[in-house]
């Protein structure tokens, strides 16, 4: 499932979004092409979490425009843009605590893309919940599956929002600081499953905050600072530059003039 | 201090088939024991009538029409919409229903389906645009918009105004109308039950809990909730209807606040979120509330007593209460 | 000229009685659908101190707005106490409570031509050629003083910005320690307060009947539907809006078409902008 076009799937442009006075994104603008695997990252409150936000439609930008596919979605609603194929998964999960684990799944299971996917009609929805939590490493003949969500550890809840964004059979994965919250070894087991899905074609947007795990997966990173791009590139390039040191490090920190008022 | 030494436990009975799922059922005491709360209600109540004299009947059909308002409500409220106006729905039935009959002379037979579903998006269509909101503003359209359309019957004179469309066909015999009312009663409380045990049902409780994880999904809550809309709807409008052609009559008084009030606080007495509470909750309120029609207008007040005190008191509902006796058994243990 | 004066007058009626509801839903979150009963309550309160007990118009009328406030002090200690949070139960409630004190009251008889509160001055002045009773002055007056001090108070006083921080997150407010509870009953009270108030100047004006409880609380939803529900600003333009709208639907279209133009607003609004003419559009926006 390979796909080899270079026409970008998501592009971004001068995407703007202010709070009242706050400003949470400034004109951040990037190209993802299909397949490829894009890291952001900021320190705590730079405008990570909003610019999923922004894309996924749960936010309606200030200014700007997104373009997914080369249509234009800035505004929609947010059905409507995971409808159209982009997934995301919640920083903090957003699941259905009194349901069983694979109940969870069939959400979006019923959804209209999912059924036009599967040639207009739906299947076995639970047997299809079960075999996607199978592939996310929750096997079907342990107890986890059937589990109310409550009573699961944060860990698995992560990892369930991940199948759950996983069941719309999305073109691009947003995931927004899925390891946060996790051991290190669930990290360790979900880290290939995330790298397995990019090589299948998906395409997939990281917010994380442990650069370490992110680095190995990424091909490129975005940075963010207040609310600003201040640097893509390879990891290694990005790493190399003054200003992230400076954001990340703390090195000769000053606040940066206001650029609403610039 | 004895009651240190005592706790109450409960224990869940000693029954397999208690999942939601799984249907597997060894013995016969094991299948009555499962079958015995649908079907002896459900035969009593299809009993009844055979046995009650006729102004007793009259008030079976009462409950029964509000109960159809209860479990509509407990329907919109499923799918996180609380409304304080049943009689929207119901009035808008009633009228359709009525119009249909007294001006163009359509029979029964047409003009309930005809409102039931015609109710049913006018409802849908008249409240789409509200249910983007969350909160309290669901709750105050539907409690303005039936007295603000009283007020414009009232003021305009459409629908005959105050004098309401009399003369209107009714049922030819009175236990056609009795049986109608208590069929489409069970019909809407164990379809709702169904509905909502099913996974259309999951994804409009789960809109409720979390409408943006729901989006998330890349499901169009709004779609979802016109439908429930139009589910919720029909079932008052049906009521509406019913009520218009057993009285013979349709009149302002089909939006009056009763309609709106009672319901809720049947819901709010039986226990909301699974139908039987609702079902349960008018079939003691109506009777009721018909021992206290000598006290006329004071009704209404007391209605409302019973539903602050059941919210404040009793939040679980009554028919929870009863669901737990009869799941679970209580006993009083030493603490070791 | 006497739509443009009849529609302010008109519009300033709105506004007082919208003015109570209003304050209350925006410091606690309390839609507090007792407003309309407690409206009319306060009014035969005062009815009662003057007929019943011969007391002075003004002072009747000021122990009707305290008896007003107390209620919906009491109000939040009884009935809400348990419910806080849960904004279904606690419309259902004091929707409730409103009801039996609008069937009680009728209950007891308290409507007829022989339920009237005086008005303050008598007499009236001639303006541009329209007629205007002094009542009508004081009910301008009250209003424009109401909504201007009620501006004043949330914005530059202690309790108003206790109020406003209670109004934005009510934990944070807890953790700096406004008392939230203590804040709500207060919320309550000034409410109810100022719907007595507005009772005390407006009911003059006609006759009192408890079914008036239901249309106050119906135009104040409608004025807070149309208007956005926690705005000041939105307030006055909805009541402008409905006020000015039905006095136009009155001499153009007929008196009974009044009742219309309140209903087309709704539908309007929502139709349009579906969180009222300055509410904040609250539906999608998500802060993590």
């Amino acid at each position: 499932m390979t796909t080899s076009s270079n026409e970008p799937i998501l592009r971004v442009e001068r995407l703007k979004k202010n709070f009242g006075g706050v400003l949470a994104v400034y004109d951040v603008s990037f190209e993802l092409k299909r397949g490829e695997f894009l890291g952001i990252i900021g320190p705590n409150g730079s405008g990570k979490t909003t610019l999923v936000n922004l894309i996924t439609g749960f936010v309606r930008p200030s200014g700007g425009r997104v373009l997914f596919k080369g249509k234009n979605i800035t505004g929609k609603m947010p059905y409507k843009i995971a409808d159209l194929g982009i997934a995301r998964t919640f920083q903090m999960v957003r699941l259905f605590y009194n349901l069983p684990a694979y109940k969870n799944l069939i959400i979006p299971l019923c959804s209209s893309r999912v059924r036009r996917m599967r040639g207009g009609k739906y299947g076995e929805k639970d047997d299809e919940a079960v075999d996607l939590l199978d592939d996310m490493g929750f096997e079907r003949d342990s107890y986890v599956p059937y589990k109310q969500v409550g009573t699961l550890p944060h860990g698995y809840l992560k990892r369930l929002d991940l199948a759950r964004a996983m069941a719309l059979r999305p073109e691009l994965l947003i995931l927004d600081e899925l390891f946060s919250g996790m051991s290190m070894s669930e990290v360790a087991s979900t880290l290939p499953l995330i790298e397995k899905f990019n090589r299948e074609g998906l395409t997939i947007i990281m917010i994380e905050h442990r650069l370490k795990e992110l680095f190995r997966v990424v091909d490129r990173v975005l940075v963010l600072n207040f609310g600003e791009k201040i640097a893509e590139g390879t990891p290694d390039e990005v790493m190399a530059e003054d200003e992230v040191k400076k954001a990340y490090l703390g090195i000769d920190v000053e606040i940066p003039p206001d650029p609403g008022t610039a | 201090m004895a009651e240190r030494d005592f706790r109450k436990k409960r224990l869940d009975r000693g029954i397999k088939a208690r999942s939601d799922t799984i249907f597997a059922v060894a013995s016969t005491k094991e299948i009555l024991y499962l079958l015995a709360p649908r079907f002896v209600p459900v035969a009593i109540l299809l009993l009844l009538p055979l046995f009650l004299e006729s102004y007793w009947n009259k008030v079976l059909v009462y409950a029964c029409i509000y109960g159809l308002l209860a479990l509509s409500w407990d329907f919109l409220a499923s799918c996180g919409l609380f409304s304080l106006g049943q009689s929207l729905f119901f009035g808008l039935g009633a009228y359709i229903a009525g119009a249909l009959n007294y001006y163009f002379h359509l029979p029964t037979v047409v003009t309930i389906p005809v409102a039931t579903l015609a109710g049913g998006v006018l409802c849908a269509a008249l409240l789409s645009p509200v249910m983007r909101l969350r909160g309290v503003y669901f709750a105050m359209v539907t409690l303005m918009l039936p007295l603000l359309l009283m007020k414009v019957v009232e003021t305009t004179g459409v629908f005959g105004g105050t004098h309401g469309l009399s003369s209107l066909a009714g049922f030819p015999h009175e236990m056609l109308a009795i049986y109608l009312a208590i069929i489409g009663f069970l019909v809407c409380l164990f379809l709702f039950r169904r509905i909502m045990n099913a996974d259309y049902g999951l994804i409009l409780r789960a809109i409720r809990d979390d409408d943006r994880s729901v989006m998330s999904g890349g499901i169009n809550i709004y779609w979802r909730k016109s439908q429930a809309l139009f589910i919720a709807g029909a079932a008052g409008s049906f009521a509406g209807a019913l009520m218009t052609h057993h009285y013979q009559f349709v009149g302002m008084s089909t939006f009056a606040l009763d309609y709106s009030i009672l319901p809720v606080a049947a819901v709010a007495l039986g226990g909301p979120g699974t139908f039987a509470g609702a079902a349960l909750g008018s079939m003691i309120l109506v009777p009721l509330s018909e021992a206290l029609r000598a006290l006329g207008g004071l009704r209404i007040a007391i209605y409302c007593g019973i539903l602050i005190v059941s919210i404040i008191l009793l939040p679980e509902g009554f028919f929870h209460y009863l669901a737990r006796k009869y799941h679970q058994f209580e006993r009083i243990e030493k603490i070791k | 000229m006497s739509l443009l004066i009849y529609g302010l007058i008109n519009s300033v009626i709105l506004a007082l009685y919208t003015v109570g509801f209003s304050l209350t839903y925006g410091i606690s979150g309390i839609a507090n659908f007792a407003h309309g009963a407690l409206y009319i309550l306060s009014g035969f309160a005062a009815w009662t101190f003057m007929n019943a007990a011969g007391l002075p118009f003004w002072l009747s009328g000021i122990l009707a707005v305290l008896i007003s406030a107390i209620i919906g002090f009491v109000f939040y200690w009884v009935l809400l106490l348990r419910l806080r949070g849960i904004p279904l139960a606690e419309l259902i409630v004091t929707f409730a409570a409103g009801v039996a004190i609008l069937e009680l009251l009728t209950w007891k008889g308290f409507y007829g031509i022989r339920y009237s509160l005086p008005v303050l001055v008598r007499g009236g002045v001639e303006i541009f050629g329209v007629g205007i009773d002094y009542q009508r002055f004081i009910v301008l007056a009250c209003g424009v003083f109401l909504v201007v001090g009620l501006w004043l108070f949330v914005h530059h006083t202690r309790i108003g910005l206790a109020f406003r921080a209670m109004a934005q997150n009510e934990r944070t407010a807890l953790s700096i320690g406004i008392e939230s509870d203590w804040i709500g009953s207060l919320s309550l009270a000034f409410g109810a307060a100022l719907a007595a108030v507005a009772a005390m100047v407006v009911l003059p004006l006609g006759v009192m009947e408890s079914t008036i409880g239901y249309e106050v609380l119906i135009y104040a939803l409608a004025v807070a539907i149309v208007g956005g529900l926690e705005s000041t600003l939105g307030m006055i333009a909805g009541s402008f809006l409905i006020g000015y709208g039905q006095i136009a639907a009155a001499r153009y279209i007929g008196a009974k078409w009044m009742i219309i133009v309140p209903l087309a607003a709704i539908v309007f609004v929502l139709a349009v902008r579906p969180s009222g003419l300055f509410g904040k559009f609250k539906e999608l926006e998500e802060r993590v």
